[in-house]
């Protein structure tokens, strides 16, 4: 018997899943996001995903090829899902090089230095977007015009235009009947000033829907975060409708959408457990509309998952699965 | 809604090659090998020595005990050796090695006048049949069936659950059985619910075998108290606790037997031995094995007699074919995978898979990227992920807190995992290392054994 | 402005002020009291940690001895008799000298004298192997090479040869903790008493198949052909199930059962090379 027999513990077969699939399966579901935002932004759109997913790569080789002297693994598309939702997160008109700066701390800050792929405990693109937030305030929410508004140069996003018109006193009737409010349907729709990713929810939702139709994501943690916001606000509006807005609007409005269904639903950074996944979803609802509500920030749902992300060890730790059969 | 177990569970590819092929018969082989510990619990004792005469069915090795089994002669012959051989565990045991000399059957077994005042026989007459017959759990754990049958003193079992579910891929044995046998399948069902004296039996069988459910549904008619089940197709299903879940909603707890929940639960090919045992007296000397594999030439269900090397089952089934990389004895999920054609058929075995020399390897381990899918996949509400992780380190007392006893070593983790990553090896380690503890713990011995697998 | 630094300062040191009166109070009524002895024995201890005394740690021997009538029972292996006579001197105590010994691996099955019967895949680990078969080759008795003795080992004492596929035990490094007797699902590693100039005599093989399938799977296992039992004159060998044992309590070192041994299965270690005797070893 020249070959010899392979003995392995059981099981002897293998699932289709893979790495590589579940992250090209991600960027697939991210293709109508893309889409809307060329639609929306043009060209400044495609220069910064381009550029942000680009440099993503070029950081993750560099750092592990000479830094960490460790087999490159640009390979399995977790890069581009990071250099995509960073640019999903940033303004049409940011300059390049800040694209690049946020690219680094995404890449060699948040993933690289916790030990790569799985091991970050906080989610890569929000931890650039929010490192960029807090350096270049200004920057960061300079919103160029949305292509398609035409009464507008620097749409502030609605979130800002109620932020700032609560701020300067002014009654929720004033703000919203403002010419730069647009109505529900735009909204929903993608016609809205923000960043690159988060203006479509319709776009969102296809994406959503894909991943879900793949089972790359539960529906446990987007269900959770919209719900937990419908709820929170819906309360927060019956209880006092000329300070609160009415929850559809925190629903459509700004990155809700796209933290709920892509980012807060990143494997590597969220809970195991459908019963923790219910709890994390709930947290990132609640400290989203607090911020939004009572906070300085006019968005506060990248912070809400930062935080969370924060405390998924714990969750993992006190929440288990009940056994079977178990009491 | 077709019914299936509560938690987790996987969907392997079919690959039932051999589904709905005629059961055929094995000619003889030249010489049987019968290791003494072919059931859970105590070896048998050997009733025989070398140089012995045996009949076909003729006692050779008696019951060690309770929870233990008899071993009877399959072929008729001369026992020309008492060694140690390589079995099914991948080492070495007590075995008895017959050299076949024709098929000359004991007197009492009566195969051609089934015993006609079944009726008439008493509890205790059928389950002294039974158990003088051998008769063992079929579906792949080989557990005594008359320790079953038995419930200990304070259990009733109410319902008696009979697996026809064969959720392993490519394995067809019991399919195939329930094709041509149903009648004395549902025959030895009846004898069953009449030793455990319950009213109630339901047979689950998945939806993937149409052709059974539909025939065995119609032959229900004409017994009492025997429902056909159609169950989703999901992996494990045939495991113990997933099926009782599945089929009646109850739940055992860990650690505990199915009859504290007034359940027992038997397989279809053991049903069938029963009826052969009870009605013919014929012991558990043959079953029905399936060799299959994706290279094989002519892949089939056999019905052999126990003992049989399988080197003699694969070239049956058109050879061992150049390509072979792995051989697998059982489903491949849960199968072991073996050094040696040498090793024989043993009662417990269902199947022999071949699997080519390009599926064999396994896929490069990746880093856990937390995806969750090993604990969405785990049908007892485990945390694979976490037990790999503290078993890795060694880290006993926090595995045995996250219930790695609770494992039934289904390989639904490792097989869903998109890392490729060794889940259940490193559960296995841990859950023996934990099961030694808790031994120690009880004050017992550790010896210079071979941990048991 | 000024008024703001000032509250400032002084809520700041009030917090200070009260968590220290409050820390002081604390320490004061949840201290334990601890023998001072501990500490002292514990500083005469190896401070490994290993745990092979069968106490916790160093501090737990340390705490058992104060504590014990007689340091008879106890023994930390890892000091040996050195650390023990200090201990019992410090604490007044009877202690027993114990031999000090050393592991060794009782398996010589190289890559080339035991061929491999069929390939393992799955996780490296000797525990893991153990579990699925024999092993990859025809001994089930033999190393099966993955190192979990070498894992173990704190003391760096143990090294797999990547040549031979063998762990290699220092002897200089080895102070005989006995943690790679635990590792070795096999039990292959066992503690021999320390020889002179770490000369050993031992029966590198523990396959008790039949001599003659014993010789199929490896060349230099044991056949149990009693050869060596015969010749030794201070009856330190043993034979039980086809296996040669030999009793380091009466071995001499007189090396006569290793001139008689045909499969070379018995190992001969740190002894100066014997000419002539050598050569006819290896023509046979």
């Amino acid at each position: 018997m020249s070959n010899l027999f392979t003995v392995s513990p059981s099981p002897h077969t293998k699932g289709d899943d893979s790495i590589p699939k579940i992250m090209w399966s991600v960027v697939i579901a991210l293709v109508p996001v893309i889409l809307m935002a060329s639609l929306f932004f043009g060209l400044h759109s495609l220069k910064i995903m381009v550029v942000a997913v680009v440099s993503c790569l070029l950081f993750e080789y560099t750092i592990q090829k000479y830094i960490l002297k460790v087999p490159t693994t640009i390979r399995d598309g977790s890069a581009i899902i990071t250099g995509l939702l960073l640019a999903f997160n940033l303004p049409a008109g940011l300059p390049v090089w800040l694209v690049v700066l946020g690219s680094l701390v995404a890449i060699g800050i948040a993933k690289l230095s916790f030990g790569g792929l799985g091991q970050n405990p906080f989610n890569p693109a929000l931890v650039g977007r929010v490192f960029l937030l807090i350096s270049f305030p200004v920057q960061m929410t300079t919103w160029t015009a949305n292509i398609t508004v035409t009464d507008t140069f620097t749409g502030a996003t609605p979130l800002m235009l109620l932020k700032e018109g609560v701020k300067s006193g002014k009654s929720l009737a004033e703000i919203t009947t403002n010419s730069q409010m647009p109505g529900y349907f735009d909204m929903f729709w993608g016609n809205m000033s923000g960043s690159l990713g988060e203006i479509s929810a319709m776009a969102i939702l296809l994406g959503g829907i894909y991943l879900l139709w793949k089972k790359i994501i539960t529906w446990h943690i987007p269900v959770a975060v919209l719900g937990s916001i419908f709820l929170f606000e819906g309360v927060l509006w019956m209880a006092a409708p000329d300070r609160f807005m009415d929850p559809v609007f925190h629903l459509i409005t700004g990155g809700v959408m796209l933290g709920a269904i892509f980012m807060a639903t990143d494997l590597t950074t969220s809970p195991m457990t459908p019963l923790g996944k219910v709890i994390f979803g709930v947290g990132i609802g609640v400290i989203t509309i607090c911020i939004r509500n009572f906070g300085a920030y006019p968005e506060g749902i990248s912070f809400a998952i930062l935080i969370m992300n924060g405390f998924t060890p714990l969750i993992n730790a006190k929440v288990k699965p009940k056994r079977f059969g178990g009491k | 809604m077709l019914k299936t177990f509560k938690f987790g569970g996987v969907h392997p590819k079919e690959e039932k090659l051999t589904a709905g092929l005629a059961i055929q018969r094995l000619p003889l082989p030249k010489k049987v090998i019968l290791p003494v510990a072919q059931h859970i619990g105590v070896p048998a004792m050997l009733a025989v020595k070398k140089g012995d005469l045996v009949k076909t069915g003729m006692l050779i090795a008696k019951s060690g005990g309770f929870v233990s089994a008899n071993i009877h002669a399959p072929v008729s012959g001369r026992v020309s050796k008492i060694a140690e051989r390589i079995d099914a565990s991948g080492y070495k045991s007590l075995s008895i090695v017959i050299e076949t000399e024709g098929d000359i059957w004991e007197e009492s077994i009566t195969l051609d006048q089934p015993f006609q005042a079944i009726e008439a026989l008493t509890t205790a007459e059928l389950l002294l049949k039974i158990r003088t017959a051998g008769v063992v759990g079929l579906g792949g754990a080989a557990f005594p069936t008359h320790v079953k049958l038995e419930p200990p003193a304070g259990m009733k079992a109410d319902t008696l659950l009979i697996n026809g579910v064969e959720c392993e891929p490519y394995l067809t044995s019991d399919h195939s059985l329930m094709l041509e046998k149903g009648s004395e399948i549902l025959k030895g069902t009846s004898l069953l619910m009449k030793v455990l004296k319950v009213q109630r039996a339901i047979v689950g069988i998945e939806i993937n075998k149409p052709d059974a459910i539909l025939l065995l549904r119609d032959l229900a008619k004409n017994f009492q108290g025997i429902e056909v089940e159609p169950l989703q197709l999901k992996y494990p299903q045939g495991s113990e606790k997933q099926l009782i879940q599945a089929l009646t909603g109850r739940m055992v707890g860990p650690g505990a037997l199915p009859a504290s929940v007034g359940v027992v639960v038997n397989n279809v090919a053991t049903a069938f031995a029963v009826y052969e045992a009870v009605a013919f007296n014929k012991p558990l000397i043959e079953r029905v094995v399936t060799v299959t594999g994706k290279g094989v030439s002519k892949p089939g269900n056999f019905l052999v007699r126990i003992g049989t090397p399988i080197k003699e089952l694969i070239e049956a089934a058109g050879g061992l074919p150049e390509d072979t990389g792995k051989v697998i004895l059982g489903g491949p999920m849960m199968g072991k995978a073996i050094s040696n054609l040498k090793i024989p058929v043993t009662k417990g075995m269902s199947g022999i898979v071949l699997i080519q020399e390009k599926e064999a390897s396994r896929q490069q381990v990746m880093p856990c990227i937390r995806c969750a899918k090993c604990v969405d996949g785990c049908p007892m509400n485990l945390e694979p992920y976490l037990l790999m992780m503290i078993s890795e380190k060694g880290m006993w007392e926090q595995a045995e807190s996250n219930h790695v006893t609770d494992c039934i070593e289904c390989g639904s983790c490792s097989y869903t995992c998109p890392s490729s990553r060794p889940l259940l090896d490193y559960i296995r380690t841990g859950k023996s290392k934990v099961g030694k503890l808790i031994r120690s713990r009880q004050n017992s011995v550790l010896t210079d054994k071979q941990i048991p697998i | 402005m000024n008024n703001i630094l000032f509250i400032t300062i002084i809520v700041i040191s009030a917090i200070g002020s009260i968590s220290a009166v409050v820390l002081y109070f604390v320490s004061k009524k949840f201290m334990v009291f601890e023998d001072p002895r501990i500490d002292e024995v514990e500083a005469l201890l190896p401070s490994s940690n290993c745990g092979n005394c069968g106490f916790a740690g160093c501090r737990a021997f340390a705490d058992a001895c104060i504590s014990a009538d007689s340091l008879n029972q106890l023994n930390c292996p890892v000091g040996g008799n050195e650390t023990m006579k200090a201990i019992a001197h410090y604490l007044q105590l009877d202690t027993l000298l114990v031999s000090p010994k050393t592991a060794v691996l009782r398996c010589n099955g190289n890559c080339e004298v035991r061929p491999k019967t069929s390939k393992y895949e799955g996780v490296l680990t000797c525990g893991a192997a153990h579990g699925v078969y024999g092993g990859e080759t025809g001994c089930h008795y033999g190393c099966l090479g993955f190192g979990d003795c070498a894992v173990v080992c704190q003391f760096d004492a143990l090294h797999m040869n990547p040549v031979t596929g063998l762990p290699e035990v220092d002897d200089l490094k080895c102070n005989g903790c006995g943690a790679c007797i635990a590792a070795c699902p096999r039990l292959l590693l066992e503690l021999r008493k320390q020889m002179p100039k770490h000369r050993k005599v031992y029966v590198a093989c523990r396959n008790k198949d039949k001599g003659k399938t014993a010789a199929k799977a490896c060349k230099v296992a044991c056949t149990g052909c009693q050869e060596c039992q015969k010749v030794c004159n201070f009856g330190a060998i043993t034979i039980e199930r086809n296996l040669a044992y030999i009793d380091a309590e009466k071995c001499t070192l007189c090396r006569k059962c290793v001139t008689v041994c045909h499969t070379n299965a018995i190992l001969e270690i740190n002894f100066p090379t014997r000419k002539i005797k050598s050569e006819q070893i290896s023509e046979a």
